[in-house]
């Protein structure tokens, strides 16, 4: 199966049951495959006029009660940025699928990239958090993407899965799970009606949610409010106290949402950081070098924000130094740097949309390996 | 008359959030009316108020979402509509209602604005337009009058406006109308009428801002706008929107101008639906 086929199945079996989006290359299998299939299962499939309105209704359609998600890429993603704002500050739980293309601009639409890295952290305007996986098999475009909707759920959030062209027009074999041998998470409802505070927090940081035409007669709003979510927009104190709210249920929690695939990393000196497509090179280029006997390790980012930065301080007290290999022109590598306190980091940036290959990997380790630190 | 001991409520106390008073709205303005009419023809409609969701934009006509006791969503600029459209798609049930003012539903939102009217969807869209940006301190709109004064068009306006209905025919919506704030009973009952369409449903309330529009434009005052719109308006029922145009120098015709049916699009998806699963859904359930 395709990986962007696979990412279709993956919503399905996270309870996902509205699509919402429009063409753009490499994502449209997405689209074509929850066309058919949604409607299949009890769910909606509509292509949008633009991707404006794509985030927009599957807003509409989660604070509705449904799981919805909409599937993209760069260009598409760039006018994504107004809503998923207006997500984050109404926490309202969608999932965003950026199959990466070469940018900027239309660049590249049929070849693989890794350049958007950076713009689903900071692209949309004010202080915010976002959660980003990173998938680099066709099996992890399945999981990831349920991985995303339960994240969306719990933390009600917008998620996005941040895959890269190979992997989504990849060919492998994949394993579709039922929906009762996964954990699938959903939204924690409210308790009772009564003096209920729509954008009060449990412990957890994160508010019940009520959805529209259940009765609590909610109010929804973009603007700065309160926990009645009624807006309160110049008050200095309320801004404050919602926006550091809403970062800190990623940040304190970054813990229980980080994950990383870690492989000869016991006794690893030099340690390849990749994630995606570029990761599959670097496995085979790691492997190759621990037969020669060299002291390497993978450390595969499966999700890239939030970033795993104790992670990186922990590395940093063994490791002699850090390879970073990405297929930008420097984006993770960036947070690498600024996480592992002055340890020698080296980078192998790739732009145009081949794969680096694990020759190209292996000899740069071959170099760090020979230099003197 | 002992006055301590009379106690009167107004009809929309339980719909209008008086805790939230006052509002942004500038004395005279006509969104005030717009709001009491499109909350008494709820009344009057006897609809369950529990499902009825008002979705706005941004902008002074956007606040309306603010002070209502119903479910509301104030969107971001521009969205409104396909946001409405993501609550109706999910629950069909919903009466969903997005009134938002002019700069918003034809300026930045004007594509979602005539692909929901081509598509057909079962919303009913209630533009109040001011002829002006009234928030951001009166800029031209896609609505202002040709030759108009405006903070951004201080020479006088060179662009021309939009035909609101004509373009909501054009688009395909099933029915469209247009008043001003002049007309609130004839207005009342229009919305009860679009309440009970299934389909897109458009109507129009001329309501000029009366800080700015008005004053560039030396309309006079509250009183003043309300006579000049009752004098210069026109009843044509049924007229071909074509001719509906706004223009300083033209009567403003109002009326109920299309009342048309087609397939409405929740109910073809939910067809779907039921072809391709068996399943007949009153709405959407997520899995999982």
């Amino acid at each position: 199966m395709q990986g962007d086929e696979a990412c279709a199945e993956g919503a399905i079996v996270a309870g996902c049951r509205v699509f919402a989006g429009y063409p753009i290359t490499p994502s449209t299998e997405i689209a074509e495959r929850l066309a058919i299939r949604l409607p299949q299962v009890g769910g909606v499939f509509i292509q949008m006029e633009d991707e404006l309105s794509s985030i927009a209704l599957i807003i509409g359609a989660s604070y509705a009660g449904a799981k919805a998600m909409t599937a993209t890429s760069g260009p598409g993603m760039s006018l994504f940025m107004e809503n998923i704002g207006l997500a984050f500050m109404t926490e309202t739980p969608i999932v965003i699928v950026n199959v990466m293309r070469g940018g900027p601009s239309t660049g590249q639409p049929t070849r693989a990239s890794q350049g958007d890295v950076m713009q689903a952290k900071w692209g949309s305007h004010g202080d915010y958090e976002i959660i980003a996986l990173s998938p680099f098999s066709v099996q992890e475009m399945f999981d990831l993407t349920i991985e995303a909707f339960n994240l969306a759920e719990k933390f009600r959030t917008p998620v996005v899965l941040l895959a890269d062209e190979i992997v989504g027009h990849m060919r492998e074999k994949v394993v579709i799970k039922l929906p009762e041998e996964v954990e699938i998470v959903n939204r924690k409802k409210p308790l009772s009606k009564e003096s209920f505070l729509p954008f009060k927090p449990d412990e957890d940081l994160v508010p019940p949610m009520a959805c529209f035409g259940e009765g609590f007669k909610i109010h929804v709003t973009g603007l700065t409010h309160d926990f009645s979510g009624f807006p309160s927009s110049v008050d200095p104190g309320v801004h404050w106290k919602l926006v550091k709210r809403l970062c800190d249920k990623i940040r304190l929690n970054s813990e229980k949402i980080i994950k990383i695939d870690e492989r000869f990393m016991e006794d690893a000196e030099i340690i390849v950081v990749a994630y995606g497509a570029p990761a599959r090179s670097s496995l085979r280029a790691v492997r190759i070098a621990r037969e020669k006997g060299l002291k390497v390790g993978l450390c595969r980012l499966i999700t890239l924000w939030p970033f795993p930065q104790r992670k990186f301080l922990e590395y940093a007290k063994h490791a002699k130094a850090f390879i970073v290999v990405e297929m930008n022109y420097g984006q993770i590598v960036r947070e690498v740097e600024r996480c592992v306190q002055g340890k020698p980091v080296f980078f192998l940036p790739k732009m145009g949309g081949d794969p680096h290959t694990p020759n190209e990997i292996l000899n740069l380790i071959y170099e760090v390996n020979e230099d003197e630190f | 008359m002992n006055f301590e001991d009379h106690e009167e409520t107004h009809p929309l106390d339980n719909l209008i959030l008086s805790e939230r008073m006052p509002h942004i709205w500038c004395p005279g303005c006509g969104i005030g009316i717009v709001l009491n009419c499109y909350l008494r023809a709820l009344i009057e409609s006897n609809i369950d108020l529990n499902n009825v969701v008002v979705v706005s934009g941004i902008g002074c006509t956007g606040r309306i979402a603010n002070y209502v006791a119903l479910d509301s969503f104030h969107t971001t600029h521009g969205r409104a509509i396909p946001i409405a459209m993501g609550v109706k798609i999910v629950k069909p049930n919903l009466k969903v209602v997005v009134i938002s003012g002019d700069g918003d539903l034809f300026a930045i939102g004007g594509n979602h604005f005539i692909h929901a009217a081509r598509r057909n969807v079962d919303l009913l869209v209630i533009c109040v337009n001011n002829f002006n940006y009234g928030m951001t301190g009166g800029q031209v709109g896609p609505t202002t009058p040709f030759q108009s004064v405006t903070t951004t068009t201080p020479y006088g306006n060179i662009e021309h406006p939009f035909n609101l209905p004509y373009l909501a025919t054009a688009a395909g919506a099933v029915f469209v109308a247009r008043w001003t704030i002049a007309q609130p009973f004839a207005l009342i009952k229009t919305i009860k009428k679009a309440l009970q369409k299934s389909g897109f449903s458009f109507i129009e309330v001329i309501a000029p801002c009366i800080t700015l529009y008005a004053r560039y434009n030396r309309l006079g005052g509250p009183s003043e706008v309300l006579k000049y719109l009752l004098q210069n308006s026109v009843i044509k029922n049924g007229i071909d929107p074509a001719l509906v145009d706004i223009d300083k120098d033209k009567k403003i015709i109002v009326g109920e101008f299309i009342d048309r049916d087609r397939p409405e699009l929740v109910k073809e998806l939910y067809r779907i639906i039921k072809e391709q699963s068996g399943l007949e859904l009153k709405s959407i359930v997520s899995g999982g």
